[in-house]
């Protein structure tokens, strides 16, 4: 069990400030959980979206943290990239650059075209280890498991080499366990969202999941397991508000003042936001060989997006399955901007929905942008136009 | 033995006429109704593929084809129509409206997709292949290839990880082969693939030969437009007596161009290396914008991951000929990877052993593989070699953002800079 800890901010504190605590700490671009931990010793390997095992960071005592961008101008990442790209990158560099993180080892992985890159763009800006981590992208071969298990034994010395000491299987069991709790919670936190959205605003249960990215996981579990009943306790009014789906939030993170302009005008009763975190979707084995236990959890209890290639799960069936499992009406169908996986995914997103009847709602976004106005006005006409219909 | 009029000029020439049989064996197909594999320049195993009687598809090769032809905007636009975005890959959307429109080209025509082959040398390959699936059912197979893990990590042989990869890689081969009999319909010869893994391994030892020879000055051909030929050949030919052929022929020319001092039709005074993807909206105003000043690309990245790697000069083992094909394979591939992602250390030996006087770099818009880390490699090759750069953006097939007077003005401010910098060497 890791002893530190690193946001004193949410204790013996009433629910509000709680909440207010963690949308806070989500805005500040400073990171100083991150800078907390390191100033108590402890080391940080950054991962780039989407999915990371973050296990067998968090085995080796050291803090995975989520490298998500931020909402910053990229002043000195800017003249390291080209014109046409996602935002994400760039500040997520900048963020190094800056110094406002700093890293013992960053890690990013082929979700697509342009973060694959990062691997050489950080190592030549950064003298620690930047490495690509290659996840399976055909996730359906008999020869995947085996593979993947490799691929982590392959990380897992790196990391040990980043802490300086060798990772067992059983820290690696302890770690499971705290990542399957930690699952569980977030599991709890979404059948919330989707049971009595009114309970908790999309902006709420977002900034409760982001966290997870910069807290040692333990700490997130303490904080979730207290939050969770609040929120059941609160005294909130059901409004008449449509229940809908959020798509295109698996990597680039919209502003998080546009997610609560979106929770203004109807409820969310799931989204992908983040889905990294949620990636595996029951707890893993933590009773065999934990490596072999995580890749088969990767491969085999898994959600979906548009950065992995999986004939078991196409995509707009996933999403007709993430709409009707939730009871949702309707979709918000986004993509950052500059998204190549994100944008190309609309398109079979939108003839799905449009095949199955269920209206939507397209757009783009941008982790910097900060009108919302336009965008506020179409999504509030559209939800009109079903109320009304 | 041929003499020196019909050898220079024959590998543009045969090339052409060897690219044109190609496409209307393409067409013929098509007219039968017979299903292609779909397949991409990096990692394309048409060594195998061959084995299978396929009509062997390069969407990359058609799509840029459109744009080389002046059409690609028609076809961007349709696409576009269909609900694509202006900011995602313009083959994939050349590609889209190409299948909206039966197959057809300028070209000619192309058969339907009955099987893709998709590595993971460009992400964007899989979510093409996932356009196919879902629109006209194609059965696609996603062949992974783990690349470099960082530009430092080059595994030698027996080290645990890359054993690893090629454990992986030679097992989705083998599943590979009962998927491509059970589309074509042709049971697997492994003599078959023998013999097609040994006319792959002349093109690669001559592929090799050939970039090699352009390290003589003047260089007998232009990385840029000759070369963009010679790939052509290399891929839709691949594993193929003519293929073969062709680059044996072609050896035989550069080394006799070589040999008689001939160079390019451009008067040689600055030699350039070229890092990206060339701009095929405007290719031959492109190429004269570089030749009109002297300026003779001897190398480029694009004839390393365009090839596939084959620069690499892979050498299958035609004793263990579905192993060495899977070893090939991540050779070959992750080579290609390699020279985008990790290229500084590449670029650095390209500029010493090709002695260039510059760099030329072309992020485009449509694609972020090759792009992404073109700015920063310029920035990490000037902090460690004393040699001009010049950083120009546009696109391979969207002439909405190909801006020629623009180019020119930064083409021309290079040269003269590159000008000056000759005067000076020449004072000092």
């Amino acid at each position: 069990m890791n002893p530190i800890r690193v946001f004193p901010e949410w204790r013996d504190r009433p629910l509000d400030q709680v909440l207010g605590a963690c949308r806070e700490l989500v805005e500040n671009a400073n990171f100083p959980t991150v800078k907390r931990w390191r100033a108590a010793g402890g080391k940080v390997v950054g991962h780039f979206q989407v999915y990371f095992p973050e296990e067998i960071v968090h085995a080796a005592g050291v803090l995975p943290f989520r490298v998500r961008g931020a909402p910053i101008e990229p002043l000195q990442s800017d003249s390291r990239f080209g014109s046409y790209l996602c935002s994400i990158l760039k500040t997520s560099l900048e963020l190094a650059l800056s110094g406002r993180v700093q890293l013992d080892m960053f890690v990013t992985h082929p979700i697509c075209d342009a973060a694959r890159n990062l691997a050489g763009v950080w190592g030549r800006n950064f003298p620690y280890r930047c490495q690509i981590l290659y996840l399976p992208q055909n996730a359906t071969s008999p020869s995947a498991p085996a593979y993947l298990r490799g691929e982590y034994e392959r990380l897992l010395h790196d990391v040990e080499a980043v802490a300086g000491h060798a990772i067992s299987d059983d820290d690696l069991r302890a770690s499971i366990a705290v990542f399957n709790e930690n699952r569980a919670l977030l599991r709890e936190l979404y059948a919330l969202k989707r049971r009595a959205p009114w309970q908790v605003a999309m902006d709420e249960a977002y900034v409760l999941v982001a966290i997870g990215g910069m807290l040692p996981r333990e700490e997130h579990n303490e904080l979730l397991r207290w939050v969770l009943p609040e929120l059941e306790r609160r005294t909130a009014r059901k409004l008449d508000r449509i229940r809908v789906v959020f798509e295109g939030g698996f990597c680039e993170q919209p502003p998080l003042d546009l997610i609560r302009a979106i929770g203004r005008s109807c409820y969310v009763v799931d989204d992908d936001l983040l889905i990294g975190l949620r990636w595996i979707l029951e707890d893993v084995a933590a009773s065999g060989d934990p490596l072999a236990d995580l890749a088969h959890a990767y491969l085999h209890a898994s959600s979906y997006s548009p950065v992995q290639h999986d004939a078991r799960k196409p995509k707009e069936e996933m999403l007709l399955e993430r709409i009707r499992g939730a009871g949702a009406t309707a979709a918000i169908v986004t993509a950052a901007k500059m998204c190549e996986p994100g944008l190309e995914e609309q398109v079979g997103y939108v003839r799905a929905l449009d095949a199955a009847g269920i209206p939507y709602f397209v757009s783009e976004f941008e982790e910097s942008m900060t009108s919302f106005d336009h965008l506020e006005i179409q999504l509030e006409t559209f939800v009109e136009n079903l109320m009304f219909d | 033995m041929a003499n020196g009029d019909s050898i220079v000029g024959r590998g543009n020439a045969e090339g052409a006429r060897l690219f044109r049989e190609w496409f209307s064996e393409l067409t013929d197909a098509a007219e039968a109704g017979r299903g292609g594999a779909y397949v991409f320049v990096m990692g394309s195993v048409a060594e195998l593929l061959r084995c299978f009687d396929f009509p062997i598809v390069f969407p990359e090769v058609n799509s840029l084809q459109t744009a080389v032809r002046h059409v690609a905007h028609e076809y961007l636009d349709e696409a576009e129509d269909y609900g694509y975005s202006p900011d995602i890959c313009g083959y994939v959307k050349a590609d889209v409206a190409t299948q909206l429109r039966g197959g057809r080209l300028p070209m000619g025509r192309i058969p339907k997709p009955a099987l893709s082959i998709c590595t993971n040398a460009c992400n964007t390959y899989i979510k093409w292949g996932e356009i196919w699936e879902r629109t006209q059912g194609t059965r696609a197979f996603t062949l992974d290839v783990p690349g470099s893990r960082a530009a430092d990590l080059s595994p030698v042989r027996g080290d645990v990880a890359l054993e690893n990869d090629r454990r992986y890689v030679l097992a989705q081969l083998r599943e590979l082969i009962p998927v491509c009999e059970e589309v074509s319909g042709v049971r697997f010869d492994i003599d078959r693939l023998r013999e097609s893994l040994g006319y792959a391994n002349t093109m690669n030892r001559c592929w090799a030969r050939v970039l090699e020879l352009n390290r003589s000055r003047p260089a007998p051909f232009n990385a840029l437009t000759d070369g963009t030929i010679y790939l052509g050949v290399s891929n839709s030919l691949r594993g193929t007596e003519a293929g073969a052929r062709y680059f044996v022929d072609l050896v035989e020319e550069m080394e006799y161009k070589r040999d008689h001092g001939i160079g390019t039709a451009t008067d040689e005074e600055y030699r350039l290396i070229f890092v990206g993807v060339p701009c095929y909206p405007i290719f031959r105003r492109f190429g004269e914008l570089f030749t009109e000043w002297g300026g003779t690309f001897v190398n480029s990245t694009y004839l390393s991951f365009a090839s596939g790697g084959a620069n690499a000069a892979f050498e299958y083992d035609l004793e263990r000929p579905l192993e060495s094909l899977a070893d090939g394979l991540l050779h070959s591939v992750r080579n290609a990877m390699d020279s985008m992602f990790f290229q500084t250390d590449t670029l650095l030996r390209m500029v010493t052993e090709f002695a260039a006087d510059g760099v030329v770099y072309h992020p485009i818009k449509s694609c972020r593989t090759v792009s992404t880390g073109l700015a920063d490699t310029r920035r990490a090759v000037m902090e460690r070699a004393d040699v001009a750069s010049l950083y120009i953006e546009s696109d391979m097939m969207d002439r909405r953002v190909v801006s020629e007077a623009q180019l020119k003005n930064r083409i021309d401010a290079f040269f003269e800079g590159l000008a000056s910098r000759k005067h000076q060497a020449a004072a000092s």
